[in-house]
């Protein structure tokens, strides 16, 4: 393992609850690993699989995709249901093309779980640095 | 006739020249082609040699559909020459377009890929373990083989491609018109795919309910109602991630599509774009109080997901190979 590899980590966090939740850990001044990029969308189902594929693609270490909890918080009703089907998916594909898939995460955090957001991004980076370098990173 | 005619050339990469059946395919139109175009190089129908090809000048063929995806040297080399000697390139059937079938090499390795093919099959009977190898001396004579790729990859990531025309092979109707458009001089903007930018869903006629799906039935299990829509009964069709065009050639005769005329342009990645779909209509009778393993257990109904969602665009895929381990 190259020393002092640091992950690079993607996150596509929902409006509703998963980015609410990252901005009361900042603003509870919540101390986390500084690894992850957030990208704000509005739902966790709008994470189309070509987003995470193209995050990987391009050397991202690992994303992170966060929605609201099942089964009801979900502003748009089933949007994080239907996240949940295509990740689950999209972890037998990338089994397939040779990614590990412990690379991609998806968790339910609420607006009101700074500390498991905190926790997440921890627990994931630490995961990340033990895997090693993305694979399609170019060296 | 007095008249010159247009100069044509049909290129072959790693095919199985299902895409000259195409072309003889045009039928009587064929004969308005061979009106139109006088043969150059064409290895499948006609007798010229590579050296001919050679001696051309560059820019005097008129035309050159080139069929097969690029999975060695000697089908880099061709489609090279033809490039230069060609003034229209069209990327003619799935290969050449999107990798097409022998993409799927993509899974493995050259090495395993040989290794399997001539050693580990149940049926191989090669006791000195031989393997076909870029060089080998018979009899004081070197014969050389091209050297196969690791990756298969499409035409245009090798040669600057004018036109693509999909299908696997493409359909005689779209053979067709691109050839009026050809001899018309009607052609559209250059890179342009010479087929419909929708979905297969609109020109599929089959009964359409709102779907959720609960389980998965795979086509060898199970015979399909001839009218309704193949996702509502179960049944993986590719139609939402894949161009129009074929005419639904294949839902007619009661088969789900299995996408060879590649996403739209929008789609880009046609396997992305079949999970994003899937996951928006599949769906299990209280899912929402469903444990994280219980939703897995339908996912996992669908064996296979590289080679059902890419089995003809692996090597156009955002991700076009298995992770090479470093």
């Amino acid at each position: 393992m190259a020393s002092g590899f640091e992950p690079y980590i993607l996150g596509f966090l929902c409006n509703w609850c998963s980015y609410a939740g990252a901005d009361l850990a900042g603003t509870s001044r919540i101390q986390y690993s500084p690894n992850l990029r957030i990208i704000r969308v509005m739902c966790s189902g709008r994470v189309d699989p070509r987003f995470i594929l193209t995050a990987l693609k391009n050397g991202a270490d690992g994303v992170l995709i966060a929605g609201c909890h099942p089964p009801s918080d979900c502003h748009y009703l089933t949007g994080n249901l239907k996240a949940r089907r295509r990740y689950y998916l999209l972890l037998k594909l990338l089994d397939q093309l040779g990614i590990e898939r412990e690379r991609v995460r998806l968790e339910w955090i609420s607006a009101s779980e700074a500390d498991k957001f905190a926790r997440v991004v921890n627990e994931f980076t630490e995961q990340i640095r033990a895997l090693g370098p993305t694979p399609l990173r170019a060296s | 006739m007095s008249q010159t005619k247009l100069k044509l050339a049909i290129g072959l990469g790693a095919t199985c020249s299902g895409c000259d059946m195409a072309i003889v395919d045009l039928a009587e139109k064929l004969t308005d082609l061979l009106k139109a175009f006088e043969i150059v190089f064409w290895p499948t129908a006609s007798d010229q040699k590579l050296e001919e090809l050679q001696q051309l000048p560059d820019g005097s063929i008129d035309l050159c559909l080139y069929h097969g995806s690029i999975a060695n040297e000697e089908n880099k080399e061709i489609a090279r020459l033809l490039r230069k000697k060609a003034k229209t390139v069209i990327a003619f059937g799935a290969c050449a377009c999107h990798g097409g079938v022998p993409g799927l090499a993509n899974l493995t390795t050259t090495k395993q890929l040989l290794a399997t093919v001539y050693k580990e099959t149940p049926s191989s009977d090669n006791p000195d373990a031989k393997e076909p190898s870029p060089e080998t001396t018979v009899s004081d004579y070197s014969l050389h083989l091209p050297r196969k790729f690791d990756t298969v990859q499409c035409l245009h990531d090798y040669v600057d491609v004018d036109y693509f025309l999909p299908g696997c092979p493409p359909e005689t109707a779209l053979v067709d018109k691109a050839v009026e458009a050809i001899l018309e001089g009607k052609l559209p903007q250059k890179g342009a795919t010479l087929a419909p930018n929708r979905i297969l869903c609109d020109e599929c006629q089959r009964k359409r309910q709102e779907k959720k799906i609960p389980k998965i039935h795979r086509i060898s299990n199970t015979i399909p109602d001839q009218e309704k829509c193949f996702l509502d009964q179960g049944i993986i069709c590719l139609g939402p991630a894949t161009r129009m065009g074929c005419g639904a050639k294949c839902i007619n005769v009661n088969m789900p599509c299995r996408g060879c005329m590649g996403p739209t342009s929008k789609a880009i990645d046609q396997g992305a774009k079949m999970i994003a779909s899937l996951g928006s209509v599949l769906g299990l009778e209280g899912e929402e109080q469903m444990s994280e393993e219980q939703v897995k257990t339908l996912i996992d109904e669908i064996e296979d997901p590289v080679g059902t969602f890419y089995m003809f665009t692996l090597p156009s895929s955002i991700l076009n190979r298995k992770a090479l381990k470093r």
